[in-house]
């Protein structure tokens, strides 16, 4: 791998956000209102609710988790819708870039603008609603992880439908993680659901961080099996999304897509 | 010394063959016209020569590098400028330059991006979006970003399609200049016969994908019982059966 191809994807990411408020503001600021929001559902849970029981770290913790997912996803997409509205993918590939240089160029773009929000988000929680993350112990890092792993996942897997369905497919990726909540068990158990989503959950890295996360804070701790088993499909799931876009890639280079980007009458 | 080896390429769409058994060579220091009405399979032929369209069948090799199993090496040697894909226009022209340069792994690359600022008189626009340039002085960016690693192999899809005389002049100048050098090869489409008459070496008519005829600009058309190289063009157009060997 050549590090000066990758530092060209991320540099052209720094040059186009240093440069742009449409791409420097939303970094932060829709996970900002998002903890804002959730900050005084909490707290208004927590006036209402039986005394003892604090919802910051159940619900704050995950709502912050979830959107640092959000946008370690929307990271990596955002960095290959640039090449989409640029229509710039015969000069990239046109180039000695390899397809493993292109996608850890996008990762590490993405590593860089999810951890803006992730810090803002961090500094608005614990500062306004006084989030502490001693509760979470050492364990939130490998939650953590989990998280940016799959996200990186699904991120390459939404560039592989943008590429073979052309520009308007577009539309496919925004709802990825709005349709996933549902079965990642953000703000319930997984036991609260059906039989058949509970099936689903079980195969999603993210319902187990959000049950890991629970026990946690419940006192207990997260199980390692459990652990060990979101690690592992989240690095499945890595695996196959950059078997899906390589995969995705040659076809479009066979079909004459990559040539003829916007022409989407080829999909 | 040959810079570009192209061997028996095909290229079919379901039923439609967009290039059919197509061979030839570009040598250093040779601009070669790659000519052919709209649909002959020039930019078909030019994609698959970037290494962005697979052939069906056939070999490319770029100074000796075969594109399938040493692609990277092959395509470090090449470049391209085509009206149908500009630079991003929501980067600077410095920026652009930098950004392709460093994928095409280049040394001393703010020494060479001033050069080639200099060259493509674009020293006003530096720090402008591309974007927002004029469509000839968004030429001479691709253009420069194509001379960036100083290519072995140069491929140029209607270059001077977008500009006024003055500068088109100026850019087949300075792919004349670089073409004397010696050191690299020019593939070259243009619809534009007094500038292929001017530019090339050689000629190749492609017809319905096949070349059809091949040789010097200026004395082909004579061979064929033309006047000028754009009466020969009209009638590979228009009436290609008429000149099968």
């Amino acid at each position: 791998m050549n590090t000066g191809r990758v530092a060209a994807i991320v540099l052209r990411q720094f040059y186009l956000t240093r440069g742009s408020i449409t791409r420097t503001v939303p970094l932060f600021v829709w996970v900002a209102i998002d903890i804002v929001l959730w900050g005084f559902i909490t707290k208004y849970l927590n006036s209402v609710s039986s005394a003892g029981f604090d919802f910051v770290p159940v619900l704050l913790g995950a709502v912050l988790l979830w959107d640092f997912f959000t946008r370690v996803m929307q990271g990596v997409t955002m960095a290959f819708f640039e090449d989409v509205w640029s229509r710039n993918f015969l000069n990239l590939f046109a180039s000695p870039l390899t397809i493993t240089e292109y996608l850890t160029g996008l990762v590490i773009t993405s590593v860089i603008t999810s951890a803006v929000g992730l810090v803002v988000m961090i500094v608005l929680a614990a500062a306004v609603f006084g989030l502490s993350f001693n509760s979470y112990g050492a364990m939130l890092v490998a939650l953590v992880l989990v998280l940016f792993l799959f996200g990186i996942a699904l991120g390459v897997a939404a560039c592989a439908i943008v590429l073979r369905f052309g520009p308007s497919a577009e539309w496919f990726v925004w709802p990825i993680p709005g349709l996933l909540s549902p079965f990642a068990g953000v703000f319930y158990p997984i036991a609260t659901l059906p039989r058949w989503m509970q099936a689903i959950a079980a195969i999603l890295p993210p319902s187990h961080v959000f049950e890991g996360l629970r026990a946690v804070v419940a006192g207990g701790a997260v199980v390692p099996a459990r652990l060990g088993i979101a690690a592992a499909l989240a690095v499945v799931y890595v695996l196959g999304a950059c078997w899906l876009f390589t995969r995705v890639y040659r076809q479009a280079v066979r079909i004459g897509l990559i040539a003829r980007y916007s022409a989407e009458s080829l999909a | 010394m040959t810079v570009l080896s192209v061997t028996g390429i095909r290229k079919v769409y379901n039923d439609v063959v967009a290039v059919d058994e197509v061979s030839f060579d570009v040598n250093a220091g040779e601009i070669v016209g790659l000519l052919g009405p709209n649909g002959a399979g020039k930019t078909t032929t030019i994609n698959m020569i970037l290494g962005v369209l697979e052939p069906t069948a056939g070999t490319i090799r770029i100074k000796g590098c075969d594109l399938v199993t040493h692609r990277r090496d092959a395509l470090a040697r090449t470049n391209f400028a085509a009206v149908y894909a500009p630079v991003p226009g929501n980067l600077t022209v410095a920026q652009n330059l930098r950004f392709f340069g460093l994928l095409y792994g280049v040394t001393r690359l703010a020494e060479r991006i001033d050069t080639l600022i200099a060259q493509f008189d674009l020293d006003r626009f530096r720090n402008v979006k591309c974007g927002v340039l004029s469509s000839g002085e968004q030429t001479r960016v691709s253009l420069a970003k194509a001379m960036l690693n100083r290519p072995t192999l140069l491929l140029l899809d209607e270059p001077t399609a977008s500009l006024d005389p003055a500068t088109a002049r100026e850019i087949r100048t300075s792919i004349r200049a670089f073409a004397g050098e010696g050191a690299g090869g020019v593939l070259w489409t243009s619809h534009n016969m007094y500038e292929v008459e001017e530019v090339c070496d050689r000629v190749l008519f492609l017809s319905h994908g096949r070349i059809l005829l091949e040789g010097n600009p200026k004395t082909l058309p004579s061979e064929h019982g033309k006047d000028t190289l754009e009466e020969l063009f009209i009638t590979v157009a228009r009436e290609p059966l008429t000149l099968e060997p």
